[in-house]
């Protein structure tokens, strides 16, 4: 279970205040106007943040402490989820190592994993040289890669045309079938939350609001 | 293992302060026994300080005034065949060392040179070029071209709107100059000023070569001479205090009209050029101004290429002197080149820390400015410096390849750190997120990620930074000897000596090495045009 434990957080004369619970495979999603406050949550949650008070526990641990990519978090961002001049594999590798040392074993996931989002020969080309659903759908595969409990997509279909879009859902849906992760995503599109079956949440006056 | 965000800029700004701070404190130690009030009405210093002030004032007066309107010229004539080499041409007075420009110039505007055997084919009284009108000259010749092309952005800036609304309302040439193209210029203009002033106002090698004795000296020059002709140390720190004072106003001066300029450039460079037809008279008109200007920049350059090819050809460039001199530059110049880029990197890695993931803009810039340590402490006041502290503990000019590497390297730090701002700040932030969340740090990402994606701007900053060492007569001219010479050195002396010919062929010899370094450096460093 992820509990917001009566967060705030302030930057230049704003502040919010967050305070949920979302059960461990839940797939949450954050509505709300632009500049509300979606992103900042998420920020929070994977790291980018820190509050200035309160606390986020995961299986009644705290994350505060934990730097981002020691937390139980993997993001996917509506842009610059891949490194222009790195391939697809090392791309999706550095999920794994961050100085990209792989076993074969780990290259032989890798690979696998490149399958199922659909991109099986593909990992020696540039991000440059794939569309933008190919290019979410590495990123993607990274995060199916990593395995991490809480999957965070922040707007990662805002950016596609409708047809894209929708792939794109139905892989992300399948990501999630896989391996279970509690989902927290933010979007302004109420059919897109649908279409993820997600229980609704929104921000409103700067706080979290559950949506019936 | 993981290194803390502030050890490279910590490291960075301790060897700056070892180069830079130690030498001040010297000068802060000896500037007690001065008396201030009879240096002050000292007849020599106040002419210096006059003159310097005097010359730095007309040569931006006249750089600005000609590069004005040299710039509408080239707006109003957007497609020309030939403009953009023009435009590069004009930049080359940037990287051209600046002995071997003098020596272009001396060979058209000298006593023998092209343009007084024109003067005198007229009966008219030849010009002298030593003095205030050679400075002022070689100071145009560098700074015109380097103001036009600043200048001429901020009109190819202009929306193309405006011009179409200025054609409907039919607006004169002079409403059209008042409404449109002076709002353009004008933010550029404090900054570009004071650029100019301060690098007028601490010119060295220009009024070395080109000043005639004391009645056009400059402070530099006036404490080149003192360390090294009179033996007068009290004389140069003194002179180094007054330099240090007020480098320091104007420092804080253009940094205040500096940050003007950034929040007022509106628009972006991406816009259409101007698209507007002048009348036939004013078309004239530019075409003679773009004509004069060229002319100005190019014939110096040619100028040296005539006197290059001469018989003394061979004998120069297989002279032991002439050999040594190039090893001794090519050292100084990569070693010092790799230093700055070092040293740039190093407060630019932490800085982007403070400024991308801290949200530390302010801190960050603080930090960064370390690098700009050089303009508040030109050459000759950290040569003094230096002098001061090293005198009493060994012999100053055997440590000469050191000493210039280490000024050369913080004169070239402002420009390097410029460079590579923009690229190492726009890389971060894109992906900063994204490094956070897949813990890629210190090493891995300067494998990973920094050095792919900004090798071609760091071989860009090396060759700039190795160019402007190669060329550089300043810290040479301190501590250079008959021990350690290196080409503008040797350049300048065969140009004292009246000994042209080989002189011509020792500046184009360091021509083609600075052209060379800033070629190899650009492809080993920066790789191929693949990013």
């Amino acid at each position: 279970m992820l509990e917001l434990n009566e967060l705030r957080y302030s930057v230049a004369g704003l502040s919010w205040y967050f305070e949920h619970q979302a059960s461990t495979h839940s797939v949450n999603a954050i509505l709300g106007k632009s500049g509300s406050g979606k992103s900042t949550l998420l920020n929070l949650i994977a790291g980018f943040l820190q509050p200035q008070s309160g606390d986020i526990l995961w299986h009644g641990q705290s994350l505060l402490k934990l730097p981002p990519d020691q937390r139980p978090v993997t993001s996917l961002f509506q842009h610059h989820n891949l490194f222009p001049h790195l391939t697809v594999e090392q791309n999706v590798g550095l999920g794994l190592h961050p100085g990209l040392k792989l076993n074969p074993g780990e290259r032989q996931k890798l690979l696998n994993v490149l399958d199922q989002v659909g991109l099986p020969d593909q990992s020696h080309k540039r991000p440059a040289e794939l569309s933008g659903g190919e290019q979410q759908r590495v990123a993607l595969a990274r995060c199916l890669l990593r395995q991490r409990p809480i999957l965070i997509l922040d707007e990662p279909f805002s950016a596609l045309d409708a047809d894209t879009r929708r792939g794109m859902i139905e892989l992300t849906l399948d990501v999630i079938e896989q391996y279970q992760p509690c989902v927290f995503m933010v979007t302004h599109d109420v059919r897109d939350a649908d279409a993820m079956g997600a229980d609704m949440l929104e921000i409103r006056e700067n706080r979290l609001f559950h949506v019936n | 293992m993981r290194l803390p965000w502030w050890s490279t800029g910590s490291l960075a700004l301790l060897l700056i302060l070892l180069l830079a701070g130690l030498p001040l404190l010297a000068i802060a130690l000896e500037a007690g026994q001065i008396n201030l009030p009879s240096v002050l009405s000292n007849a020599y210093t106040q002419r210096v300080i006059r003159f310097s002030i005097v010359q730095a004032a007309l040569s931006t007066l006249l750089s600005l005034g000609l590069a004005i309107p040299v710039a509408l010229a080239l707006s109003h004539e957007p497609r020309f065949p030939g403009r953009s080499t023009l435009i590069t041409l004009y930049s080359l007075s940037l990287v051209i060392p600046t002995v071997v420009a003098i020596f272009g110039i001396v060979a058209v505007y000298g006593r023998t040179g092209w343009f007084n055997t024109f003067l005198t084919s007229l009966s008219i009284e030849p010009l002298s070029l030593y003095g205030l009108n050679g400075i002022l000259l070689a100071h145009v010749f560098f700074n015109m071209p380097f103001a036009t092309r600043v200048l001429l952005q901020s009109l190819d800036g202009i929306p193309g709107e405006q011009w179409r609304l200025a054609t409907q309302l039919g607006m004169p040439y002079r409403s059209r100059f008042r409404h449109i193209e002076w709002p353009a210029l004008r933010p550029s203009l404090p900054g570009l000023t004071a650029l100019i002033f301060a690098l007028c106002f601490t010119s060295f090698a220009i009024v070395m070569t080109l000043g005639g004795g004391p009645r056009a000296t400059t402070i530099e020059v006036a404490i080149y001479q003192a360390l090294r002709f009179d033996f007068d140390l009290n004389m140069a720190v003194t002179l180094a205090c007054i330099q240090l004072v007020l480098c320091t106003v104007l420092m804080v001066f253009s940094t205040l009209l500096a940050r003007h300029i950034d929040s007022t450039i509106g628009f972006s460079g991406l816009l259409k050029p101007v698209r507007w037809r002048p009348t036939n008279t004013h078309r004239w008109i530019g075409i003679l101004t773009i004509s004069i200007a060229t002319m100005f920049v190019l014939l110096p350059l040619l100028g040296l290429v005539f006197a290059t090819a001469n018989t003394k050809f061979l004998t120069v460039i297989t002279d032991s002197l002439t050999l040594l001199a190039i090893g001794n530059t090519l050292v100084t110049a990569v070693v010092s080149a790799f230093l700055s880029v070092a040293l740039a990197l190093g407060l630019l890695i932490s800085t982007r820390h403070l400024r991308v993931r801290l949200h530390h803009e302010r801190a960050g810039i603080w930090l960064q400015l370390a690098g700009n340590i050089i303009l508040v402490l030109p050459p000759l006041v950290l040569g003094t410096g230096l002098f001061l502290l090293l005198q009493p503990l060994a012999d100053v000019f055997s440590l000469a390849l050191l000493l210039v590497i280490a000024i050369n390297s913080l004169t070239a730090l402002p420009f390097v750190v410029r460079m590579l701002e923009a690229p190492m700040m726009q890389a971060g932030r894109q992906h900063d997120r994204l490094l956070q969340s897949l813990g890629i740090d210190a090493w891995h990402r300067w494998r990973i990620i920094d050095w792919p994606l900004l090798r071609r701007p760091i071989g860009l900053a090396l060759a700039v930074a190795a160019t402007l060492s190669a060329g550089d007569l300043t810290a040479i001219a301190l501590f250079g000897s008959e021990r350690f010479k290196t080409l503008p050195l040797l350049l300048y002396q065969r140009m004292g000596s009246y000994r042209l010919d080989e002189a011509a062929v020792t500046a184009g010899i360091l021509l083609a090495l600075c052209l060379f370094l800033f070629a190899s450096l650009q492809r080993i460093i920066g790789g191929r045009a693949h990013a």
